[in-house]
């Protein structure tokens, strides 16, 4: 009997291929849909990771050289047979006949995270790397390489800028450093139980991970994309909804004589489950792999990463990553089963005589509609709520999924209403016919219209609040990152000189004063400055009063972070007490996107009186040559190179990031608008059997099947014109949660929002084009519809 | 007996109050016997079959089919009963569209475990099916849709045919064939058979006739 009924409603889908093709292709795009946005995030995050790495910024601990530039590699191996989990970094600069190159050699062995190059490509194995002698180079630097090295050299955008990256091997023997190392990086987790450093060896101080600064503001990007993944994949569940209820609904006849003829209803419910997973499973596993794709076609230059992300390709194997598939085919089953769950539900509960003929499924009649629209009205009231008295990150995220979930329920009624309206104002007879028979439409087609609606929310949403992080990430960074160079000193003692030889040679130097305490009960760092025409220039306030830099350096008043501000409940004009005994008022609120603490800044002056201990060893210095400068500091003071960071280069480095970052979900937004056309694509297909009876009465009446074709094409495209209006204020809803609402719960600070109108109505445009691309077979199959077809509907009335 | 019926009542619910459509019906029938099951349109003789055939349940009363009442069984014993015992031919064909006819008419053997290929294809020759076995019922006209419906019970030979209007899409010479058809196989194995008719001729083909009027037999 099993196998009977199984063959029965498998013979469905033989007969049916184009909706077969449809469960199938809706269940895997959701799936790519949601792995790929995955691997775009993971590769973001990895350019990050190694931009910080190759730079020497310390998102890392690292283990530097008491004294000179270099570690003897047998400390190294003595570290490691101890247990500490270290990996070498060994740097220095080459001549090429066009300036100096600086090569940083690396152990992508032993390297924490994603320290290894980012781009390696095709052909370059790990194993390569390791053995033949491969350097990896931005293109400027690259050419410069050209004849100065004998390794291969492989262009790599993604490199930090003058910087050749290579293993540490290849460093030694090109750097002429045989048997030595510059630093060691710590991997953050070590083994409990250790030795002590200072046991293995005396010769090295630890110098902790330093906040990079803007790694904070990253983390706050990639938490935002995070949610648009999770976006991505309600698009994906919304499709693969739609598929699945129309699977069933069309099923419906055949469940019916199924059971007359004696299955019963358990083991029909149970073979469906069966079914509906085997298929999940079919289609997850298309759609990681064609995630791979999506994201490897979109971001060339990144397979290498992507290979780490799905497997590793050691020495010409690839071993796939478990976990990494099995996640793509749990959401594929896990969206399958949410979105079958209520048309099985449906089937339990249908009464055996039931008419067997398919509804228009899902989202019946106008009533269904306006119960939806209640349902999204109470949960727009619970989202209201929410912001309104709501604490806390999770119930951010509940109000983000009641605004997209309401608006979604909301769209049938809001199509309906606007079909309504267009009706009223309909003259011709023709016309009256063609918003009747759309009213009728928007059920068959609102699954689809909603996964449009997200779709393209998303697009607006991801796109505000990337370009408003792109906007104010390049103000950060001009204000914080202003002086050219960070120079640490090795210890208290060298200070005083060092601070002497960089005012000789600087044009601007800001010695870097701070403790670490307690202000208004925020746990904070409170910063001695001294006020120069870099502050005065550059540093951009969310909130201020007349004068503030000239008050602050009299020491009269104190600038402090958002952070501080609103957690202590404080703002301009309010005192706040800086330390035991001096209260300060807030001439100012900037914001600072790069801390978890509080911070509060005072003028140098002052902060001296209250430590008086404290001798900055961190200078930010301004200069026109930081190369010079970073030269005569290596050659006259001694420093290493670990002790000075290029802030130019890290800006320039870290903005280039970001524009890949852009590109990337510049491609997710394509990616998710493509998935929805194709969603109205199958609609409209399996919709098109529906529509023939439909249709029939109006070609008797003496309309021709091309007319009726480009009516049909009207329809999606007004349909969809409706839903791309309803989906911008949406998507700015939701950018607005994620960087007003969201971003304050997690970090402490809001963002500011921009908008952006001219990219809102490109994006109207191709919501519709997709819209029209979508409904173009259809239409051109309907119009083609032999007329036997058509006259069969009359024959067979029944 | 194979079927008795005793004293069943069925209401539906409908708009203006509610329908009581069988108002305390009785009758039975023995194996080997045949029954014709007349009344005017509406009188509720699909529904009665209906209730025979464990698809819906009284309101009150007993049925009871090989001496089980199937009123007091659960759903799964009574598709198990509908599978194997009962085969129903509705008044719509409910047919598979996605089978073919040979596997349409193959099908409720194939659930019942006794499907016989001589035997179905005596009986798709014998009810003119043969050249479209491999074709969808969608091709198929009205009147042979409802002959693959009632090959797809014979084949699987149940000790009660319940058949609602099986004759009612044929003209008159298939007709006549096609029951002649069904009367042999209940001859054959042993059957009962009931079945609703509007026809006076194809009513007096059965050994007894019962009419339904007013929600009772007359
Ligand atoms: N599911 C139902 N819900 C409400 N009323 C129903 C339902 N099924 C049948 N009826 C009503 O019960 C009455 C009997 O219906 P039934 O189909 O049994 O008639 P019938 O004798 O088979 O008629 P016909 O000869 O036209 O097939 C009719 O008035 C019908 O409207
Ligand atoms: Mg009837």
């Amino acid at each position: 009997m099993t196998w009977t009924t199984l063959t029965a409603l498998l013979s469905h889908w033989r007969r049916n291929g184009l909706q077969f093709f449809a469960l199938i292709s809706g269940l895997a795009l959701a799936t790519a849909l949601w792995s790929g946005v995955q691997a775009i995030n993971a590769e973001a995050r990895a350019s990050y990771d190694a931009a910080a790495a190759t730079l020497g910024e310390g998102q890392f601990g690292q283990l530097l050289p008491r004294t000179g530039n270099r570690i003897d590699q047998a400390t190294y191996i003595a570290l490691r047979r101890s247990g500490w989990q270290v990996s070498p970094v060994l740097e220095g600069r080459i001549d090429t006949t066009q300036g100096r190159v600086r090569i940083v050699g690396l152990d992508p062995l032993t390297a924490p995270g994603n320290v290894a190059p980012v781009g390696m490509q095709e052909g370059t194995s790990l194993d390569d790397f390791l053995t033949r002698g491969v350097l990896f180079a931005a293109t400027d630097v690259a050419d410069q390489l050209e004849n100065a090295v004998s390794q291969r050299i492989v262009t790599d955008p993604s490199a930090a800028p003058g910087v050749a990256l290579t293993d540490i091997g290849v460093a030694q023997d090109l750097l002429d450093a045989q048997g030595t190392l510059s630093r060691l990086i710590l991997a953050p987790e070590q083994p409990m139980g250790r030795p002590d450093l200072a046991g293995i060896t005396p010769d090295l101080v630890l110098q902790p991970a330093q906040d990079a600064g803007a790694d904070r503001l990253t983390d706050s990007f990639h938490l935002n994309l995070t949610a648009f993944g999770l976006l991505s994949f309600a698009v994906g569940i919304f499709i693969v909804h739609g598929t699945i209820s129309l699977a069933f609904e069309q099923r419906r006849g055949m469940v019916r004589t199924l059971r007359a003829l004696g299955v019963p209803l358990g083991r029909l419910i149970g073979l469906m489950i069966a079914e509906l997973v085997l298929f999940a499973l079919i289609a997850g596993a298309i759609g990681v792999a064609l995630g791979y794709v999506i994201a490897a076609v979109l971001l060339p230059n990144v397979a290498a990463t992507l290979q780490g992300l799905y497997g590793a390709s050691v020495a010409g194997t690839l071993q796939l990553r478990a976990e990494w598939w099995l996640s793509g085919m749990a959401i594929a089953v896990v969206g399958t089963g949410l979105a079958a769950a209520g048309a099985l539900w449906k089937i339990a509960h249908m009464p055996l005589l039931s008419s067997a003929r398919p509804r228009a499924w899902a989202v019946a009649s106008g009533a269904t509609a306006r119960r939806l629209g209640a349902v999204a009205g109470l949960l727009f009231l619970v989202g209201v709520g929410i912001e309104i008295r709501g604490k806390g990150l999770a119930l951010g995220f509940v109000l983000l999924a009641c605004m997209l979930i309401g608006a979604a329920l909301l769209l049938p009624l809001v199509l309906r209403g606007a079909v309504t309206l267009a009706d009223r104002q309909a003259r011709s007879v023709v016309w009256q016919w063609f918003w009747a028979d759309t009213r009728q439409q928007v059920p068959g087609m609102s699954l689809a219209l909603m996964a449009l609606l997200l779709a393209t929310a998303a697009n607006v949403g991801v796109t505000t609040m990337v370009s408003s992080f792109r906007v104010t990430f390049v103000d950060f960074l001009d204000q914080r990152l202003a002086p050219e160079l960070f120079i640490s000193a090795e210890d208290a003692a060298q200070s005083p000189d060092l601070e002497a030889f960089l005012i000789d040679n600087a044009r601007e130097v800001l010695p870097l004063l701070s403790v670490e305490t307690e202000i208004a009960g925020v746990p904070s760092d409170l910063f001695g400055a001294r006020v120069g025409p870099t502050y005065r220039n550059n540093w951009v306030f969310v909130a201020e009063t007349p004068e503030v830099w000239d008050r602050v350096a009299r020491g009269e008043a104190a600038v402090v972070s958002e952070q501080l501000a609103r957690r202590a409940g404080l703002w301009t004009g309010d005192a706040v007490a800086v330390a035991p005994g001096l209260s300060l008022p807030i001439a100012a609120v900037v914001a600072d996107y790069g801390n978890p603490l509080g911070q509060a800044l005072i003028d140098e002056a002052v902060f001296s009186d209250l430590y008086p201990d404290r001798v900055p060893t961190r200078f930010g210095v301004r200069t026109d040559d930081a190369a010079g400068l970073r030269e005569k500091l290596v050659e006259r003071v001694g420093l290493s190179d670990a002790a000075i960071i290029d802030q130019a280069r890290i800006k320039a480095f870290s903005l280039e990031v970001f524009e890949r970052t852009f590109t990337v979900t510049g491609a997710l937004n394509v990616l998710t608008l493509a998935v929805a056309a194709f969603a109205i694509l199958m609609s409209l297909l399996t919709l098109a059997s529906l529509r023939v009876p439909q249709l029939a009465p109006a070609w008797a009446l003496g309309m021709t099947r091309r007319r009726l074709g480009r009516l049909e094409l009207l329809r999606a495209v007004v349909l969809a014109f409706v839903t791309t209006v309803l989906a911008i204020p949406l998507g700015l809803l939701l950018a607005w949660v994620l960087l007003s609402y969201v971003n304050v719960e997690a970090f402490g600070w809001k963002l500011p929002m921009y908008v952006f109108p001219g990219h809102y109505a490109l994006l109207t445009v191709f919501a519709l084009l997709a819209a029209a691309l979508a409904a173009l077979w259809p239409a051109l199959r309907l119009a083609r519809t032999p007329p036997s077809d058509l006259l069969k509907v009359f024959a067979n009335d029944r | 007996m194979m079927l008795t019926v005793q004293d069943v009542t069925k209401t539906f619910a409908g708009g203006e109050g509610d329908l009581p459509v069988l108002r305390g019906v009785s009758l039975s029938l023995d194996r080997n016997e045949t029954l014709a099951l007349t009344g005017e349109s509406g009188s509720g003789k699909s529904t009665l079959l209906h209730l025979i055939g464990g698809l819906d349940t009284v309101g009150s009363g007993a049925i009871e089919i090989d001496g089980h009442d199937i009123t007091k069984m659960t759903d799964s014993d009574r598709a198990a009963l509908r599978r194997t015992d009962v085969g129903v031919i509705f008044q719509q064909f409910n047919l598979i569209p996605s089978l073919t006819v040979a596997a349409n008419m193959a099908f409720q053997a194939r659930l019942a475990g006794r499907y016989d290929a001589d035997q179905a294809a005596r009986m798709s020759d014998a009810l003119g099916l043969t050249p479209h076995l491999d074709k969808y019922p969608e091709a198929l006209s009205g009147g042979q849709q409802q002959r693959v419906a009632i090959g797809r019970t014979l084949v699987a030979r149940p000790k009660l045919v319940l058949a609602d209007e099986p004759t009612g899409n044929l003209d008159e010479a298939t007709a006549r064939q096609v029951l002649d058809q069904m009367l042999d196989l209940v001859t054959e194995t042993g059957a009962a058979l009931l079945m609703v008719t509007h026809s006076q001729s194809v009513a007096r083909r059965m050994k007894r006739q019962v009419h339904l009027s007013q929600g009772r037999v007359a």
